[in-house]
């Protein structure tokens, strides 16, 4: 696109068939960040920055960030809220560490984020936002604008975005709140400018949310994002602008998709392979609430959603639902899945299929709401009274949440066994471009109710007959995976009871004879240990053996990821391993692990995975661990691998 | 039973068709056999295939009801069976599901779920099988045990103040509330039927004697010697009259019932008269706050009225979706909202 070919508003002072008269650069990639009061519109104009850039063909990658608080009091610190994207003409894979330009709306912005603004950066400011009352309640004695250090170390736009806003909406007959609420897409606008972004989109979507309701409020905000777009334009304060080529994507049609919103996707996808109808029962918890509002919008397949009273009785209606034949599924984070705990032991213990999804955030209790960790895996393997083991499975990008949340189904109905999909607030609320498949590419999963003799397994021959030449339903005989067989009520002839007491083996009648007890809770054990079998090969990037393995697990993967292919791309010795599977672990994962001198477990916990890699394969893994609500930047993994091959 | 006899169009079943193969486990003369009875006599005159009935329970003596039942069956977790069974129910509105429960498993650890599913009105049926006590964990007071009583946990004698499960019902929105007692056969069989029959949930409160740990404290309203003066059947359109020789009634006196002698110049027209149908709930909570000594206690049903059903209400919004947005397709699906190509 060449910003000639950008239609300019009424109000442009520009001369839309003339020269640029701005200097247009080339660079790779950019990072930005919008930052103001949670009441700003920051999220939604980072979301439209993102579709823009996605659609035009860069890569992009985001980290939204807000406080726990709808609407902490304006222009204090705990109010701000913040969205960083990472678009890109390379290949990426994280939101990015430092933020080349920043756009803060006020003070209390300015102050929570200029720290991650790297030295030279573009700094935006409303100039106007900067007054006493803010100033203070920022906890600024002076104005930080007049600081020479600051305008010494970043490249400081002082925008008068309030005012200019205002005139941009002058005459639409808008009160003044109204008219300011426009000023971010002024900002919007100015940083499309900024980065030679098409307004097309953007204007579309504002022509559809409100064109037809409330057509001032559409036209102002209209009006606000060109009027943007001019001041970049036309004003002295910028003298050059950008353009971030797009990036060499494999080939296909993509999309734009989030992790909850994957996840989504995903469940509905495997429902309709295993040609079952989807149970969906939830309690609204950040940030996984969101999974609950997208499966009530797809009624139309099939999907039966049911907001429970709270996160036991959704867990609970899960194993009902279970029981009755559906693919049951509920999702929560730490503070849900702590509650669900009993009910969960109960799947466990009536072998019944369900997906957990955990939407992992900071802990421990009410923690940080809003913000990301992955400190539940201790938590989703062992959260329960009893041995009550759970397959465990995490996603490392919201993309993959699509794939390996069918993978989690399909481990359900194969195995007949609840199942934990683990994501965390970084990816559920982060997005990434996505190639759109085709649901043809997915083959069927098959599910076996059995009905009357024929499928109820039991035969004379191996001891489950009734006497009488013919097999009498067992609900607890297992199969060679070791899942018992899936009888469901409605089937005439295979009535029977389950429930939470021990189970005899095969028959199922309740049993608490000490041999038995043993053997069932192995069976139990051994039938999710056996799962290995049946998942793929963990993969290694870089070298087979050598001085350093790198191994992760869930959201980190981008991070890690970019951080090892640069130290191998400089020659390094270093690996890196992914794990998508956390139970039963890949079969090859013990080889792989004990094939490097050193292995760096990183993580957003205080070292979860490295106690089982260290308990399961005696390994002394060494951990980087960040516990801070925070992604990893790609350069804190560099650091620590850099310490840990020169040690 | 053969499941080609249970395939026929019209199963004849009786009792015996209802009784699982597993040894019954509670202590002799427990309250509990005499409700298990009356079920397997109800269960097969419904109509309804034996593999369509699921019955649900928490943890509790009575919990164990699933397993001497020959249908299917979910024996969960202390509390969580109106969860459960709102999980069974939203997934196959097609099937006649039952829980049961007691006072302690739905009114303490299970309150919570007790009033959602009331008030969502599934087509659900709750036996609650009050025994004033924890049997299971021997003898800890309930929270329908009377203030002063003197169990395990409470040696100087209770200082809680019990609730009514009727009054919770009630005041939860329930469609059809009822009571009856374990030994009243006749009346605890009608009961389960008008339950069975009720379009929503039915919620049944049996007084149970628990003749271990609590024996005989529902004697005022099984000891047939007494009885007529402690309790009033309830009947639809009817006054309340009760007592040995059915010279006694209520009447309201504004807001309050009291107890008049018929006769001396009170008739039967002055009596309060029961109307189970009644739109507003206050009638039934007028008479579910009615205890013994001071009052007869309430018997039969207190209110059966319609209202819409939760699970029919999903299935039909599943339904609407469709018919409105056709059937979903996950290619249109996945290519919704901006896409763009890269060559």
């Amino acid at each position: 696109m060449s910003s000639t070919e950008v239609p300019i508003a009424e109000v442009s002072p520009a001369d839309p068939n003339g020269p640029d008269p701005k200097k247009l650069e080339q660079v790779e990639s950019v990072v930005i960040r919008f930052c103001g009061d949670s009441g700003d519109g920051m999220q939604l104009v980072g979301g439209q920055f993102t579709n823009v850039s996605a659609s035009f063909g860069n890569d992009v990658s985001t980290l939204p960030d807000f406080p726990a608080e709808i609407r902490a009091p304006a222009g204090t610190l705990a109010g701000v809220s913040g969205f960083q994207l990472n678009f890109s003409s390379l290949d990426i894979f994280t939101p990015g560490d430092a933020v080349d330009t920043l756009v803060a709306m006020n003070p209390a912005a300015l102050k929570t984020n200029v720290g991650d603004l790297r030295r030279g950066g573009t700094l935006i400011v409303n100039v106007d936002e900067f007054e006493k009352g803010n100033l203070q309640k920022a906890g600024y004695e002076a104005n930080p604008l007049d600081d020479p250090d600051l305008i010494a170390k970043y490249q400081l736009h002082r925008v008068p975005m309030t005012r200019l806003n205002r005139d941009a909406v002058a005459g639409l007959g808008l009160g003044m709140k109204e008219a300011d609420r426009c000023k971010n897409f002024f900002a919007l606008g100015l940083v499309y400018w900024l980065y030679d972004r098409d307004r097309k989109p953007t204007e579309d979507h504002i022509t559809e949310k409100f064109g037809k309701k409330n057509p001032t409020v559409a036209e102002a905000n209209l009006r606000a994002l060109r009027g943007g777009f001019n001041y970049g334009f036309s004003t002295e304060s910028f003298t050059t602008h950008y353009q971030v080529p797009k990036a060499k994507l494999a080939p296909g049609k993509y999309r734009k998709i989030e992790g909850n919103e994957a996840t989504v996707w995903g469940l509905v996808t495997a429902a309709k392979r295993a040609g079952k109808t989807i149970f969906y029962s939830g309690y609204p918890i950040t940030p996984a609430s969101g999974i609950l509002e997208e499966l009530a919008s797809l009624k139309h397949f099939g999907v039966k959603t049911f907001q429970a009273e709270d996160e036991i009785a959704a867990m609970s209606s899960v194993c009902g639902a279970a029981f009755a034949g559906h693919i049951a599924v509920t999702a929560s984070s730490g503070p849900g899945i702590c509650l669900k705990g009993e009910a969960m032991g109960l799947g466990v213990m009536t072998e019944l299929p369900m997906i957990i999804v955990d939407v992992q955030r900071g802990g421990p209790s009410t923690g940080l709401p809003t913000k990301t960790e992955q400190s539940d895996l201790l938590l989703a393997m062992f959260g329960r009274n009893g041995d009550s083991p759970i397959p465990i499975l995490a996603a490392s990008s919201p993309g993959d949440c699509f794939y390996l949340v069918q993978e989690a189904v399909r481990i359900a109905l194969e195995f007949m066994t609840p199942v934990m999909f683990l994501t965390d607030g970084y990816i559920a609320n982060g997005a990434e471009p996505w190639m759109i498949p085709s649901f043809s590419d997915f083959p069927s999963i098959k599910v076996e109710h059995p009905t009357g003799k024929a499928g109820a397994w039991g035969s004379e021959e191996n001891g489950t007959g009734n006497g009488h030449g013919e097999p009498e339903f067992q609900p607890y005989l297992r199969n060679e995976k070791g899942a018992r067989p899936w009888a469901i009520p409605g089937t005439p002839g295979l009535e029977h009871r389950i429930g939470g007491l021990e189970k005899a083996d095969i028959t199922g009648n309740v049993d608490y004879s000490p041999a038995n007890h043993h053997k069932m809770v192995m069976n139990r054990i051994n039938k999710v240990k056996g799962i290995a079998n049946h998942i793929p090969l963990q993969e290694v990037l870089g070298p087979e053996k050598g001085k350093l393995l790198v191994l992760s697990w869930g959201g980190t993967y981008g991070a890690v990821r970019t951080a090892v292919q640069s130290c191998l791309a400089e020659g390094k010795s270093v690996a890196h391993s992914h794990l998508r599977y956390l139970n039963p672990f890949p079969r090859n994962l013990a080889e792989i692990v004990k094939g490097y001198e050193k292995v760096l477990i990183p993580e957003l916990n205080s070292g979860q995975l490295r106690l089982l890699i260290r308990g399961n394969y005696l390994v002394d893994a060494v951990g980087l661990n960040k516990i801070q609500g925070k992604p990893f930047l790609v350069n804190e993994v560099v650091q620590k691998i850099d310490e840990l091959l020169e040690s | 039973m053969s499941a080609e006899i249970a395939n026929s169009a019209l199963p004849v079943l009786t009792a015996k068709d209802f009784a699982s193969d597993q040894e019954i486990r509670w202590c002799p003369r427990c309250g509990d056999y005499s409700i298990l009875a009356q079920m397997k006599k109800v269960l097969p005159t419904l109509g309804i295939p034996r593999e369509k009935f699921v019955f649900v329970s928490g943890i509790g003596c009575s919990s164990r009801f699933p397993y001497y039942v020959n249908t299917y069956g979910f024996h969960s977790i202390h509390g969580r069976a109106p969860a459960i069974a709102t999980g069974v129910k939203v997934a196959r509105p097609d099937l006649q599901v039952w829980v049961i429960t007691g006072d302690g498993d739905a009114l303490s650890i299970g309150g919570n779920h007790l009033m959602h599913m009331l008030r969502r009105n599934l087509d659900l049926k709750v036996i609650l099988f009050n025994n004033r006590i924890y049997g299971l964990t021997k003898g800890q007071y309930s929270p329908t045990s009377p203030v002063g009583q003197k169990t395990k946990s409470t040696p100087m004698g209770s200082v809680d103040n019990p609730l009514s499960p009727l009054c919770y019902a009630i005041g939860s929105e329930a469609t059809f509330v009822a009571r009856s007692v374990d030994v009243d056969i006749k009346h605890l069989t009608y009961v389960l039927e008008r339950a069975a029959h009720h379009k929503g949930t039915a919620f049944v409160e049996v007084y149970q004697d628990c003749n271990i740990f609590n024996h005989d404290a529902f004697l005022y309203a099984s000891d047939k010697s007494i009885k007529a003066d402690h309790i009033v059947y309830l009947e639809h359109g009817k006054p309340l009259v009760f007592g040995k020789d059915v010279k006694k009634g209520v009447r309201l006196n504004g807001m309050h019932p009291e107890v008049v002698e018929l006769g001396k110049g009170v008739g039967e027209d002055d009596l309060l008269f029961h109307d189970e149908k009644a739109t507003e709930p206050s009638l039934a909570f007028l008479l579910s706050r009615m205890k013994y000594p001071d009052f007869p206690e309430p018997m039969g049903i207190f209110r059966a009225v319609e209202a819409p059903i939760y699970d029919e209400q999903v299935a039909l919004q599943v339904e609407t979706a469709i018919k409105k947005q056709g059937a979903g397709n996950f290619d249109e699906l996945f290519n919704s909202g901006d896409t763009w190509n890269v060559d």
